[in-house]
């Protein structure tokens, strides 16, 4: 099937010629009606393939976008390491069977490369949607991300196009330690030419991918572990989100707390607690840290004249510092305190479960930061 | 050729490894241990083979399924166990968990949770050998799936220019996680990469631990002495899965895992040595009770050991400053 929609559905790179058949690659077929994941206790057993439902969860979601577009375009494949199988979370579980293994294809573990041919396929005439498995593992591949992907079409005078998109999932989730629990979303946001979004919530994973999938650019596309089994409603082939406006998730007039990813929903709960007592909080989720929607969260903090960021990654550097720094330039005269950012410490994310919960940020600190902004001034 | 108490000794050792999997297993299955296992039951031939061969001086970088190689290279169980559980008297104060690591004493350059992170390291620890004109070797262990990463390859090539005096043990068990070796690379063996780079490579009997250990001392001997790296290719299997929960089943045949448990690398010896009339069952038995009492101890002190402190802790992330200035 991977074979004759690649042969008939697909233009070259400058749609004339028909991809060759070549493409189709050998030694990639696996048994996809099996599953890693059966007998596994610790991680919970992989969704199964229905989309009726209006919740999902957030790596249905995810996965539902994927099938959702690679239906619609014959061009998007996905590129990986064990992604056949599903990988080890299970987000791509399924696809193999119903794309085939030629779009659904395992490559031995090789960062770099994985990158690069994904670059150099999207610069002729494919879709590809690539899987970093872990965001610390993209490190591996970044000179084909910064140097060439992000730049390729600015260095060919506009010529070149890199429909790119390369899924990963980031975060504290599971003590697995100083090698898979990073965040390095600002890493990313460092770099003209590239797109960065963090989806939040399903139904934002879902819209969000498929503006990342039919985005002519890189788009770096960062997943977050410990958001993968968390529910929300999502209808099916739901349209795309488009990616750069953030999402304002509750009205407030006393402070904002500007939430990316993981934060989101402790940041809802923290106003959920001021409420409480009182403080009228607005939560705002930016969704896209690359290009940041500082429009939105500037108009807020006119009206609320006080700022709380709130990321999982460590402080310093971190994307929190761009928007604070963005939003003084915009709103300065209309700050009553300072802006303060709740983040991971300046330390690599510790192993042990105990180590990990006091790293991780978390409601008390933001709540905590918000009653130190409001009794300023 | 390796005397009998030598062999026993690899023996015992082999069997202290498949215990540690085995209680690392049943910690994880009972939430004591966080993070995830990778256990090493099978392959127990490669580290016991190839570090009974080293001297104490010589250093070694591992992997995710690394903690045969560290307790074969001489790591205090009870620090090691204390990291599993997260410990504050683990090798890494309980902030880095089995796969961050890295001790000096015991000459452990560390292991990593980035597939083959640690061949450049290793070979790196090669060039300050050389360079110091000391006479230690370094073993580079790695997986098949890593020999696919391009770092793998650069490092050969500077260790080959260079002829550092490392020692490139590929341990091929055929899976990368859920992708087979086949369905990873177009050659038959990796060993051929070693002449890719100029120097000497060659495909063992993973499971055997004294082919294993000859071959190691072989390499490192020619280490020594200035004659550069090998590529040691150890054909071996996991028997587990790829990490704790995973049956290992979904991806390989049951017929499969079973032929190659026949070919268990203690059983082999221990039969080996029964045959000569070296050992008896019953002290086989004996050796290995005392074995898993001896470890069973061990962990419990462990688990009773304390936790870390409760503030985030943000020792030890840069060394100390000792820079004269001026
Ligand atoms: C850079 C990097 N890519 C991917 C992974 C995910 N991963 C962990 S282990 C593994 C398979 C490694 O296979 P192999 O090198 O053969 O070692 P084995 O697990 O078989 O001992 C993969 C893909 C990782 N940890 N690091
Ligand atoms: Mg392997």
């Amino acid at each position: 099937m991977g074979r004759s929609m690649l042969q008939n559905g697909l233009q070259g790179p400058r749609g004339e010629r028909p991809v060759p058949s070549c493409f189709v690659l050998n030694n990639v077929h696996t048994d996809t009606s099996i599953s890693l994941y059966k007998g596994r206790k610790n991680f919970r057993p992989p969704m199964n393939l229905e989309f009726t439902m209006p919740e999902q969860t957030y790596l249905e979601a995810i996965r539902a976008g994927l099938e959702e577009e690679m239906r619609r375009d014959p061009a998007v494949y996905i590129f990986g390491e064990d992604v056949a199988l599903g990988g080890p979370f299970g987000v791509t579980k399924g696809l193999a069977e119903t794309f085939g293994v030629n779009r659904t294809v395992n490559t031995p573990i090789s960062e770099a490369t994985v990158m690069g041919l994904a670059i150099g396929s999207a610069t002729a005439g494919l879709r590809p949607v690539i899987e970093i498995m872990f965001i610390d593992f993209i490190t591996l591949a970044m000179d084909q991300l910064i140097n060439h992907a992000a730049k390729l079409h600015y260095m060919s005078g506009g010529q070149l196009k890199i429909p790119l998109t390369v899924r990963v999932q980031c975060g504290i989730s599971g003590a697995m330690g100083a090698h898979h629990s990073q965040s390095l979303e600002a890493w990313l946001a460092h770099v003209p030419g590239l797109k960065v979004v963090m989806p939040a919530n399903p139904a934002d994973a879902k819209g969000l991918l498929k503006s990342a999938i039919r985005d002519d650019n890189p788009v770096v596309f960062i997943e977050h572990r410990g958001l993968y089994w968390s529910k929300g409603e999502v209808a099916p082939n739901s349209d795309s989100i488009a990616i750069g406006q953030a999402a304002i998730l509750r009205d407030g007039k006393d402070l904002t707390i500007v939430a990316l990813s993981s934060m989101v929903a402790p940041a809802l709960a923290a106003a959920r607690e001021l409420e409480a007592e009182g403080i009228s909080v607005e939560v705002i989720d930016p969704r896209t840290i690359s290009p940041l929607d500082i429009e939105t969260i500037a108009a807020s903090v006119k009206k609320t004249s006080r700022l709380i960021v709130a990321h999982e990654a460590v402080e310093q550097g971190g994307i929190g510092a761009e928007i604070v720094s963005r939003v003084q330039q915009e709103v300065f005269y209309y700050l009553d305190s300072p802006i303060l950012r709740v983040a991971a410490p300046f330390a690599p994310v510790p192993a042990g479960p105990t180590l990990e919960k006091q790293f991780l940020p978390n409601q008390e600190r933001i709540v905590d930061a918000c009653r130190r902004a409001l009794s300023s001034n | 050729m390796l005397d009998t108490a030598k062999r026993k000794a690899m023996l015992r050792q082999m069997v202290l490894l498949r215990a540690f999997e085995e209680k690392l297993e049943e910690l994880y299955q009972r939430k004591a241990m966080f993070g995830s296992t990778h256990s090493y039951r099978g392959q127990e031939a490669i580290a016991v083979g190839v570090c009974s061969a080293l001297q104490s001086s010589d250093l070694i970088a591992s992997y995710h399924r690394g903690t045969g190689h560290l307790i074969a290279k001489g790591a205090d169980l009870y620090t090691l166990l204390c990291e599993c559980m997260g410990r504050a008297e683990g090798y890494s104060k309980g902030r880095g968990g089995k796969m961050h690591m890295g001790d000096m004493a015991f000459g452990f350059i560390g292991n990593t949770g980035t597939v083959g992170g640690t061949v450049p390291t290793a070979t790196g620890a090669a060039l300050s050998a050389k360079v110091r004109g000391s006479k230690e070797v370094v073993i580079s262990f790695f997986g098949d799936g890593a020999a696919n990463q391009g770092v793998v390859h650069e490092a050969m090539n500077m260790a080959g220019l260079w002829k550092l005096p490392v020692i490139y043990v590929c341990e091929n068990n055929q899976y990368a996680m859920t992708v087979s070796l086949e369905k990873s690379t177009a050659v038959k063996q990796y060993s051929v990469r070693g002449a890719a780079y100029g120097f000497e490579g060659k495909t063992i009997d993973g499971n055997d631990v004294e082919a294993v250990y000859e071959e190691t001392a072989r390499a490192a001997a020619k280490g020594r002495s200035g004659d550069g790296p090998t590529f040691l290719e150890c054909m071996t299997y996991r028997w587990d899965g790829h990490f704790g929960g995973d049956p290992g089943t979904a991806y390989r045949t049951k017929e499969e895992i079973e032929s190659w448990k026949q070919k268990c690398p203690i059983k082999r010896l221990k039969e080996k040595l029964i045959a000569e009339g070296h050992l008896s069952e019953s002290e086989f038995q004996k050796t290995s009770d005392e074995v898993y009492a001896d470890l069973a101890a061990i962990a419990e002190r462990a688990e009773a050991a304390p936790l870390p402190k409760k503030e985030v802790d943000l020792t030890s992330i840069y060394a100390p400053l000792e820079v004269s200035h001026g």
